[in-house]
């Protein structure tokens, strides 16, 4: 067992895990944060997307004893109040169908925005390319993030 | 929607409570079948009649409405309480919908292919519950009118509604419906509701109301919505199960020390269906699961499958297709088409193929269970398709009866039908029988697409019979195919003497005027678990269907759309829809270095017509999709853009089974085993999609499988159209394409 120690949505968190137990079923199963979600295992999906120090990770593929110290921010942080720029264009554009991937797409796209405000179609796409959604809301997430990148 | 564990959903023995004193609210049980009210009426729920639907009104107005379905991202969890709200006059705002526990005699769904079974499936919950949610908001709206008309002695035919309010105009008064609940009385049955008195459409508020959304999205961008592998239940353990790679395959051999080695495993149970890893994390049982995995054998002497190669299979189901020893059942008739093809002056003749496909639900399958210490008692935590068939199922094992299985249903992380078979909540109650703890089973994607119970490979023998004019007067379809049906619903399969209800829907073409017509199925028995997927047997029938009306126009020398028209003459929906996507796409117009394909498709009363942009990369052999138009009939619509967001999502779920998509089988397993070798279609291959409702008043008809079916059909049809070359296999990979044109 290794104690990791890191700030998550803003606040302190110690875990006490094997070590190289996924940083997503810290998340998810010792912090009971859920709205973030397995996918696949092997970064190929990106439902279980986070921020760690401000970078889109997958949390599948990153071992939790890797973020001591580090800053992660889930779904549950990405604004106070679910009033984050894309949370509420992903409520004007009714994004969500099953939404189970959502938390993840939301995730990606944030950092998109945080470094171009203005991204192009093409910049958005090869953004997020790597989240599947099996519902096929590709087109609506497109138009979210575009609504979304006029607030920002 | 924030449902947890510990909030139950609504249970059908709730005490009898008179006038609810203290409880805050008042409870309608309204009987009633075949849409009409027939059964008893009680004020509270432990009513042995036939209730089908309820409506509890909060002293603080609150409207709770039950849902008899699961959602899963089709909306019905919105679209069936807004149904009755609708008819209640109720305020939209208060509404909450809760999900209706398993019990089909009050919840069941009236239409033909359920029969009055309670399930989420085939896009049946709209146009199978409308009626009968309308009459139920209805009754309850005449109970609380009565009420007032009895409170203040005044006719009842003097009494309107504005939304959750009774208004009597001649005296100004209103009154809120949190307030009549206080004092209302029940009648001794309930109110009687005919179809006359229901809401003409020009007087609807709610439904086709384009500013009223889902109520389940908010939940979905802030992390709160709860799906089945959320739940957290007290003294919860961890279970994953090796898979085994096919249905009668059994562990043989298990070397379990290392996974026992894994700190945080608990036990490794060697079980019929696999092997289950119990551990006190997830991490622990994944790992265990994984040690397990490199050495774990199989012994596959009682699995019909183990033979099973589905490349090498492919001559035998050719030669099937034109056996006439073959015994084929029809599905479809019309006329005789045999003696047509027989006199035909032109005979043209063509056939194709579809592989197995996987339906990828993003959420892994997952099922909590908890099983009483006497075993005689259960509950889960699971999303499921099939609440009630979980509970006869569950009951099965632990030899109770259903009514002491209580299923807490949970938002599912997409179904496309994969949630309809009940394996997984069968494989959770034996080990949380074993363990007698609550157990969360998660399987991994790696399981999860060993276990898969994919949509059949299929493969299709065309005829069509021309006449001396050229025109076309007989139409023979032979699938060689597995029996969905046969896995997925046996006693429907037996009732229809070895028809295959899943798989052969969509051979039928009603509305294509051919005089004479056979659409028959031939069976194979594989050992392969085939199930439903998104599409139904639209998803490859209309494949080989649309893909062979353009073969006979080319041999006409007709223009596929004109060719169309011609045969639809008689349904003026289906030529509605045809000629708004023409029109969409601008069907006349050339492109350059691209072509337009297009598709009809109908599914249980919903029409839609497809046209695809292309172009090809011949040296790799992709093809690219630039453009797909959609027009849709279906009917009275409910919520126009969840309408729309249907349509398209399934139409790019038909995008990826038609380019991307195929599970391999080798000695009855599946070859692939995550997204890196079953990939599906990610956001870089999106086309625009343009899509557009047709207005019809036919009433209103499912939107769930629609999308699929004109894709495939039409992207073949273009890239015949670009290159001369005919496409007829599904999917159409690079690696196919190149086959096929060089």
């Amino acid at each position: 067992m290794s104690s990791v120690s890191f700030t998550i949505n803003g606040k302190a968190a110690k875990v006490e895990v094997e070590p190289k137990t996924p940083l997503l079923w810290v998340i998810r199963e010792h912090l009971n944060l859920t709205g973030t979600k397995f996918g696949c295992g092997i970064a190929a999906c990106g439902a279980c997307t986070v921020h760690v120090n401000g970078q889109a990770v997958r949390s599948c593929a990153v071992a939790a004893t890797g973020i001591a110290g580090k800053t992660v921010t889930t779904i549950e942080g990405l604004s106070s109040d679910g009033n984050h720029p894309l949370q509420r264009a992903w409520v004007a554009e009714q994004v969500p169908q099953c939404g189970y991937c959502q938390s993840g797409q939301i995730m990606q796209a944030a950092t998109l925005l945080a470094k171009n405000k203005k991204p192009t179609h093409q910049q958005i796409v090869q953004h997020m390319d790597g989240n599947i959604c099996r519902c096929g809301t590709y087109s609506r997430i497109v138009k979210a993030i575009q609504r979304a990148s006029k607030e920002v | 929607m924030n449902t947890t564990p510990t909030q139950k959903t609504p249970d059908v023995q709730i005490k009898r409570r008179h006038f609810l004193a203290g409880v805050g609210g008042l409870t309608f049980a309204i009987g009633l079948s075949e849409g009409l009210i027939t059964g008893a009426f009680a004020q509270s729920n432990d009513s042995k009649a036939s209730l089908s639907a309820w409506v509890t009104i909060g002293y603080d107005d609150t409207i709770s409405i039950m849902t008899p379905t699961g959602e899963m991202g089709q909306g019905t969890l919105t679209a069936l309480p807004l149904i009755l709200a609708e008819e209640l006059d109720a305020d939209w705002s208060r509404v909450k919908p809760e999900y209706a526990p398993p019990n089909p005699q009050i919840f069941g769904n009236p239409h033909p292919i359920l029969n009055g079974g309670q399930a989420t499936l085939a896009s049946i919950a709209i146009p199978g519950y409308f009626t009968k949610m309308r009459i139920a908001g209805a009754q309850a709206r005449r109970i609380l009118m009565d009420a007032v008309a009895q409170k203040w002695n005044v006719p009842l035919s003097e009494l309107s509604t504005e939304p959750s309010t009774v208004v009597h105009a001649s005296s100004g008064r209103k009154i809120r419906y949190g307030e009549i609940v206080r004092f209302a009385t029940m009648p001794a049955e309930a109110p009687k509701i005919s179809p006359e008195d229901l809401k003409p459409a020009n007087r609807f508020r709610l439904i086709g109301n384009k500013s009223i959304g889902r109520l389940d999205v908010p939940s979905k961008v802030n992390g709160t919505a709860q799906y089945g592998i959320d739940v957290q239940v007290p003294g919860m353990v961890f279970a994953s199960v090796l898979e085994s790679p096919m249905e009668g395959a059994k562990p043989d051999f298990v070397y379990s020390a290392d996974a026992l080695d894994i700190p945080g495993v608990l036990q490794v149970l060697p079980l019929p269906f696999g092997v289950a890893v119990i551990g006190t994390t997830v991490e622990a049982t994944r790992a265990g699961r994984n040690a397990l995995k490199i050495q774990t054998t199989w012994n596959t002497s009682g699995a019909v499958a183990s033979i099973f190669d589905s490349e090498l299979a492919k001559p035998a189901y050719e030669r099937h297709a034109k056996d006439p020893q073959a015994k084929p059942l029809d599905h479809f008739k019309r006329g005789d088409a045999s003696t047509s093809l027989q006199s035909a002056n032109k005979i043209i003749e063509s056939s194709y193929w579809t592989e197995h496909c996987y339906h990828a639900q993003m959420e892994p399958m997952n099922c909590t269970a908890h099983v009483a210490a006497d075993e005689k008692s259960a509950e889960l935590w699971v999303g499921t398709q099939t609440p009630f068939l979980a509970t006869v199922v569950a009951a099965g094992i632990l030899k109770t009866t259903p009514d002491k299985i209580r299923i807490n249903q949970q938002l599912m992380g997409g179904g496309f039908g994969r949630r309809i078979a009940a394996d997984i909540i069968a494989q959770t109650v034996v080990i949380a029988n074993a363990i007698k703890k609550p157990v969360k089973l998660i399987l991994s994607r790696e399981d999860d697409m060993a276990a898969a119970r994919p949509r059949p490979m299929t493969f299709h023998r065309m005829q069509a019979a021309l006449d001396p004019q050229g025109q076309l007067v007989g139409w023979h379809h032979r699938i060689v195919a597995e029996n969905v049906d046969a896995l997925a619903a046996p006693p429907r399969f037996n009732a229809r003497g070895g028809r295959d209800y899943i798989g052969w829907n969509g051979m039928e073409i009603p509305y294509y005027n051919v005089p004479n017509v056979m659409a028959e199925g031939v069976r194979e028995i594989r050992g392969m678990r085939v199930q439903p997927l998104r599409g139904i047997g639209s998803g490859h029938n209309k494949f080989a269907v649309e893909c062979f009306v353009d073969e006979v126009a080319i041999a006409r020398n007709m223009d596929p759309l004109a060719m169309r028209l011609d045969l639809t003459q008689q349904e003026p929906r289906a030529q509605a829809v045809l000629q708004a996507v023409a029109e969409m796409a601008d069907w006349k117009k050339l492109r350059q270095g691209r072509a337009l394909g297009l598709a009809l498709g109908e599914y249980h009363g919903t029409f839609s017509a497809g046209i695809v942009e292309v172009s090809l990369n011949k040296s790799s052999g992709k093809i690219k999709v630039h453009h797909i138009w959609l027009s849709v009939d279906p009917g009275l619509v409910i919520q126009h853009d969840n309408v729309l967001a249907q349509l398209e999502g399934a139409a790019v779920y038909g995008l990826s089974l038609a380019l991307i998509e195929e599970l391999n089988i080798q000695k009855g397993a599946v070859v692939q085993s995550n997204f890196n070798d079953y990939p599906v279609l990610r956001m870089s291959d999106m086309p625009e999609i343009h899509t557009r409702i047709v207005s019809s008043s036919a009433p209103p008809t499912g939107m769930g499988e629609i999308g699929v079916l004109p894709i495939a059909p039409a992207i073949s049809n273009a890239i015949f159209k670009l290159t001369g070359q005919r496409l007829n296999h599904l999917p159409m990979s690079p690696k196919r394409v190149k086959k096929v044109i060089t």
